[in-house]
């Protein structure tokens, strides 16, 4: 699996790590706890087509958004996440 | 029928015309009082357990391709019982028990194989958490035994003790632990449940919930719609997509974990050792392969194979701890969907619908666990109230903050 870094170019995933879903947004520190759990726990976990955070440890430290399917490993895109997801 | 010598040489008289088939390949009735999703070693075992334990035999295992398809065919057949958390000891040990009775309760030959498991450890600091966890172990009535690094030589002196960056110190060694052939325990398993009436029905993939006033009515399949009281869910890495059917959001996410099984040798290898400086597990089947695996991929996935990367990182841990296997040819390797939980234990509970049960989030520990995992989902089906060895795997203990951390890593399912 190689990743389309918007610096660095094609890359082998394992130059990366990975947190997961995107999409996730952190809640405010005094948002209720329900709320604050759910970011921390739940997961939408699909299959298909979803938006990950990755971070390119072995090569430029960005964070990117890649839209990957998880039934293929195959990769859409590569963005940059800054000023997107948080 | 009843497998027996007796049974065998009464076969082999009549020219082993008379066998039988195993278990029964059932059409789906429009309705049956429980149906349990998933034909693997969880579902199957947990069927099992309803009509054995529980005299329910109204009860249909569905599965979405043939049974012992996914993850109980998928595994490196270890089982074993070495956890530290009281919670996780008693629910592991609970299931080493019934691997040990498991043949002679359901009469099929599982090949169970108590070789003993031998962790190893390679510095001062993980030699003290292992007498730890050894200890902990011995609290709770599993056997345990720290061993040195002369032990560790006299049991196993091929292995590479002078390793210039992890030099082995010892080990710790669960002699009861061992291998069990994976498949033939999704067919005893189902020959046992068939036998008494539970219907296995294969090719059967469910597509969604009926959901009445709260409250399960059945399941719309790919063969139809159909009825039931409960509904069990044991479906391992689909866990997500299947309760998300349901409505529901796990603490889940789905990751492939890769395996190996190299050509036939020789027997080498006598027990289960796993290298404690990296990731890597090994031990030799009954038909000679070396089956070994590692960690997971580290990425979300539901293909069901993996990448390079991790080939070679697992390779690397074998190499060091034993050099001799580096001229060996790998026959064959492959992945399996992890349903890796937020905090790596998991989850055997009632869903917020009434009627709907979960078995899920077993990480990759699913195999292991497979005759207690039966037997807890089959009484908390049965019984409404969960088996004591696994009240604490509740659905809701992420939301209480009564998690169950093994390795500490808190909630990123990819480092459990």
């Amino acid at each position: 699996m190689r990743i389309p870094c918007p610096f660095c170019g094609l890359r082998d995933s394992s130059e990366f790590v990975t947190i997961g879903e995107a999409s996730m947004s952190r809640p405010p520190a005094d948002a209720p706890e329900a709320q604050i759990f759910d970011y921390v726990y739940l997961r939408d976990n699909p299959a298909g087509v979803n938006q990950e955070l990755w971070y390119h440890a072995q090569g430029c430290r960005s964070w990117l958004k890649v839209a990957r399917d998880t039934r293929t490993h195959e990769i859409e895109s590569a963005v940059l996440a800054r000023g997107g997801a948080q | 029928m009843r497998y027996s010598i007796f049974s065998l040489a009464r076969n082999a008289l009549g020219g082993h015309k008379g066998w039988t088939p195993t278990w029964r390949d059932a059409e789906p009735k429009q309705a049956y009082d429980i149906l349990i999703i998933g034909g693997g070693g969880h579902g199957l075992a947990t069927a099992y357990y309803l009509a054995k334990e529980h005299g329910l035999t109204n009860v249909a295992v569905l599965e979405k391709s043939w049974i012992g398809s996914g993850n109980v065919g998928r595994n490196t057949t270890i089982v074993r019982s070495n956890y530290m958390l009281p919670e996780n000891i008693r629910f592991y040990e609970w299931s080493m028990k019934l691997w040990e009775g498991l043949e002679q309760d359901f009469n099929y030959n599982a090949m169970v194989s108590q070789r003993g498991v031998l962790n190893l450890y390679h510095s001062d600091g993980q030699r003290d958490a292992f007498a730890r966890r050894g200890n902990a172990m011995r609290l709770s009535g599993v056997d345990a035994e720290l061993l040195d690094r002369e032990q560790v030589r006299r049991m196993l002196p091929f292995l590479n003790f002078d390793d210039a960056r992890f030099p082995i110190q010892g080990g710790l060694l669960q002699r009861r632990g061992g291998t069990v052939r994976h498949d033939a325990v999704a067919w005893g398993y189902a020959r046992g449940a068939s036998d008494r009436g539970v219907d296995i029905v294969q090719n059967c993939e469910v597509k969604g919930f009926v959901v009445e006033n709260g409250r399960v009515a059945g399941v719309e399949t790919s063969r139809g719609k159909i009825h039931a009281k409960k509904i069990g869910i044991a479906v391992a890495g689909n866990s997500s997509r299947v309760a998300a059917m349901a409505g529901l959001r796990l603490p889940i996410e789905s990751h492939v974990l890769q395996a190996f099984v190299s050509e036939g040798l020789k027997p080498l290898i006598p027990n289960v050792i796993t290298f404690g400086a990296g990731h890597f597990y090994i031990s030799q089947s009954d038909k000679g392969g070396l089956v070994f695996g590692g960690d997971l991929d580290g990425y979300k996935s539901y293909a069901q194979r993996g990448n390079l990367p991790v080939v070679q990182d697992v390779c690397e841990g074998g190499m060091a701890i034993m050099p001799m296997i580096g001229r060996l040819r790998l026959l064959r390797g492959w992945g399996g969907i992890m349903d890796m939980t937020m905090d790596g234990s998991p989850i055997i509970d009632k869903t917020p619908i009434e009627g709907l049960y979960l078995n899920a989030g077993w990480c990759y520990g699913g195999f292991k666990a497979t005759p207690a995992a039966g037997w807890c989902f089959a009484h908390l089906i049965a019984r409404d109230e969960p088996f004591p060895a696994a009240s604490a795997f509740r659905l809701d203990r992420f939301a209480r903050g009564a998690i169950l951390d093994e390795k500490g890593q808190g909630a990123q399912p990819n480092l459990h």
